[in-house]
Formats: structure tokens, C-alpha cells, sequence
């Protein structure tokens, strides 16, 4: 009884840094988003008539950027939540 | 009081869970679940073509009515969405386009009245993100023939082979999972700031923080991404779509 409160105890724990871990993909778009929000800020300044092209594909490329970091808080709510390593015990 | 309140709550604290089934049927011994998530779809696609329907009653060719005004601007809004993203000759796609924004949109907006987002249910983006892809294939078969589709994936040497196939593959799953974890990051941060908004109720003793707090976090996490993403999926689509044409006249990503 005592073992396995430990054994739990111990899932519980490592889960909880790992999905701190994961959260480490979280870097990796924000630097990407800033770059290409800083060179749409730069080309508009250029051509300040295609702002609206300009916007709408940086948002696009944004979004596109996004899933990596996504992908990384997906890991850690599911770590968090569904607790998946709990039932291999 | 101490910070540690904000956090501690009701014993069972927060707990984020699927979406509950309402019933489930057996049907020659597999069994349906049917969700909440396809009980909340019907009443989005029955609003919708209420809605619908009410926009297009009695048009008229002249002195058209404000109501019909709104209806031709949305059509044609997304006939010029279509024919800047994806050519003129791709204008048959705007409906599918159209219909794809429109559930996938209200589906994250539906939780704004309380009600759980379609969206925030794997299934749902999935189902998407298979369409998509089996249009990007068919669209390649017909314009390529069989056998030449089969030659796009042996394309600059054979050795590249399962790396293409991967890619493909990667397309509706990413798709999707973007999609999903979006809206569901969002419900996930809303219901925690949301239980640390009550805790801190109960601790001072005023609902002060529960009066504009919700409304800005609601107008990022569902206005903003539900609609981004929803664009998003759609602009997407046309690309791939467009570009599993392989004449590469379309305008392509913007």
C-alpha cells in the first residue's frame, strides 16, 4: 500500500515536469512568430498600400508557426489532465 | 488570505474531461456513442440554415432588402476570397469553402453561450482535415491521371519515397491538430482563470474580478482564435488544394 502511494506519487511528479518540459516548444514559435511580425512590420513601412496582403499572410504564417508550439502544450495538458502514465503501473 | 487560495478551490479542483455522451446505440455489435459534441453540430447546422434560409426569403432582382443586401455581400465575399486565393477556374470550391468556415466558426463560438465548442473535440477537425485530404488526392489524380500521381511520389529521386508519403500523411494532422489544440488551449486556460476568479471571489468576499475579466479573456480565446483559426483552416485548404493542381498559376500562400 505504502509502495504504491510512492509509485504514484513519484507518476504524478515526473508527469508534472515533463509537462513543464514540453512547454520548452513554446521558444521555438515565439521567436518565429516575432521574426516574421517584425519583417511584416518592415515591409509595411516599405509599402505601406500592401498592408493588407502584407497582414493577412503574416497571420497565416503565424498560425502555420504556431503548431509546433501547439503540438508541445497538447503534450502537457495531456500530461496534466489525462495523467496517461498513471494506468501503466 | 494567501495566494495559495487563488489556487486551491473546491477539493476536486479542475478537471478537464471529453465531451459527455448523451446516449449510445449498438449497432451489429459495434457501439455508437453518440456526444455532446454531435447533439451541439445538429443545433449549429439547424441555426444556420434557419438562418439561412431567412436571408434568402422573397430576393428580388430590384429594390433588394437590407437582409438581401447582407446575403449577396457574403456570397460574394467569399467568391473574391476564392478567386484571389485559389484562381478563377477553382470558383465551384467556394460553397465547400464556405460551409467549412461557417461550422467551423460557429462551432467555436458556441461556447460563448455556455454550450461546449465542436471544435474542442478531435473528431470534429479531423473529419475536416479527411475531406480536405481526400479532395488535395482526387484533385491530383484528375489532373495528373493515376499513374502520374503515383510518379509525384517518387518525384526528384526514389529514394525520397517515404518521406513524401510522411508529408502527405503529416498534412491532415497537422491540420486538424492545430486546429483542436488551439480551441482547446483556450477552453483549458479560460475554466482555470475562470476557477481562480471564483476562489478569489470567495476569498474577498465581492464578485469585483468576476465582472470585466471574463469578457476580455472571452474575446481573445474564443472571438479572436475561434475566428483566426477558422481562416486559417480555410486558407489551408485552398492552398493545398490549389496546389495539388501542380500548374502553378494560382496565386499560392497569401
Amino acid at each position: 500500500m505504502e509502495n504504491e502511494m510512492i509509485a504514484r506519487a513519484i507518476v504524478l511528479g515526473a508527469s508534472a515536469l515533463g509537462a513543464g518540459t514540453a512547454m520548452i516548444a513554446g521558444v521555438g514559435p515565439g521567436i518565429g512568430e516575432g521574426y516574421a511580425v517584425g519583417k511584416a512590420c518592415e515591409s509595411i513601412g516599405r509599402q505601406p498600400e500592401s498592408s493588407g496582403a502584407v497582414t493577412r499572410t503574416m497571420f497565416i504564417g503565424c498560425a502555420v508557426a504556431e503548431s509546433t508550439g501547439i503540438y508541445g502544450l497538447l503534450v502537457a495538458l495531456l500530461l496534466m489532465f489525462i495523467n496517461p502514465f498513471i494506468g501503466k503501473l | 488570505m494567501q495566494i495559495s487560495d487563488f489556487f486551491r478551490g473546491s477539493p476536486d479542483g479542475v478537471s478537464v474531461t471529453g465531451p459527455k455522451i448523451v446516449c449510445s446505440f449498438d449497432v451489429c455489435g459495434v457501439t455508437i456513442n453518440l456526444t455532446e459534441t454531435v447533439v451541439i453540430s445538429w443545433i449549429i447546422i439547424a441555426a444556420v440554415t434557419l438562418l439561412l434560409l431567412w436571408l434568402t426569403k422573397d430576393m428580388q432582382t430590384k429594390a433588394v432588402t437590407k437582409r438581401q443586401a447582407v446575403a449577396e455581400w457574403i456570397v460574394q465575399t467569399v467568391y473574391s476570397l476564392v478567386e484571389d486565393t485559389m484562381g478563377k477556374h477553382w470558383r465551384h470550391f467556394a460553397p465547400y469553402i464556405a460551409s467549412l468556415f461557417t461550422f467551423s466558426i460557429f462551432g467555436s463560438l458556441i461556447s460563448m453561450l455556455g454550450l461546449r465548442s465542436v471544435t474542442a473535440d478531435f473528431n470534429a477537425p479531423l473529419t475536416w482535415a479527411l475531406i480536405t485530404f481526400v479532395l488535395i488526392h482526387g484533385t491530383n489524380i484528375r489532373t495528373h491521371g493515376f499513374f502520374g500521381y503515383l510518379k509525384g511520389y517518387v518525384d526528384p529521386v526514389p529514394v525520397m519515397l517515404p518521406i513524401n508519403i510522411l508529408s502527405e500523411i503529416a498534412t491532415p494532422v497537422s491540420m486538424s491538430l492545430r486546429h483542436f489544440g488551439n480551441v482547446v488551449s483556450g477552453m483549458v486556460i479560460t475554466s482555470l482563470l475562470y476557477f481562480a476568479l471564483s476562489a478569489a471571489t470567495k476569498g474577498l468576499g465581492i464578485a469585483l474580478l468576476c465582472i470585466g475579466v471574463p469578457a476580455v479573456l472571452s474575446l481573445y480565446f474564443d472571438l479572436f482564435s475561434g475566428f483566426m483559426q477558422a481562416f486559417v483552416f480555410i486558407m489551408l485548404t485552398m492552398v493545398y488544394i490549389s496546389n495539388a493542381d501542380g500548374s502553378q498559376e494560382t496565386a499560392g500562400a497569401n
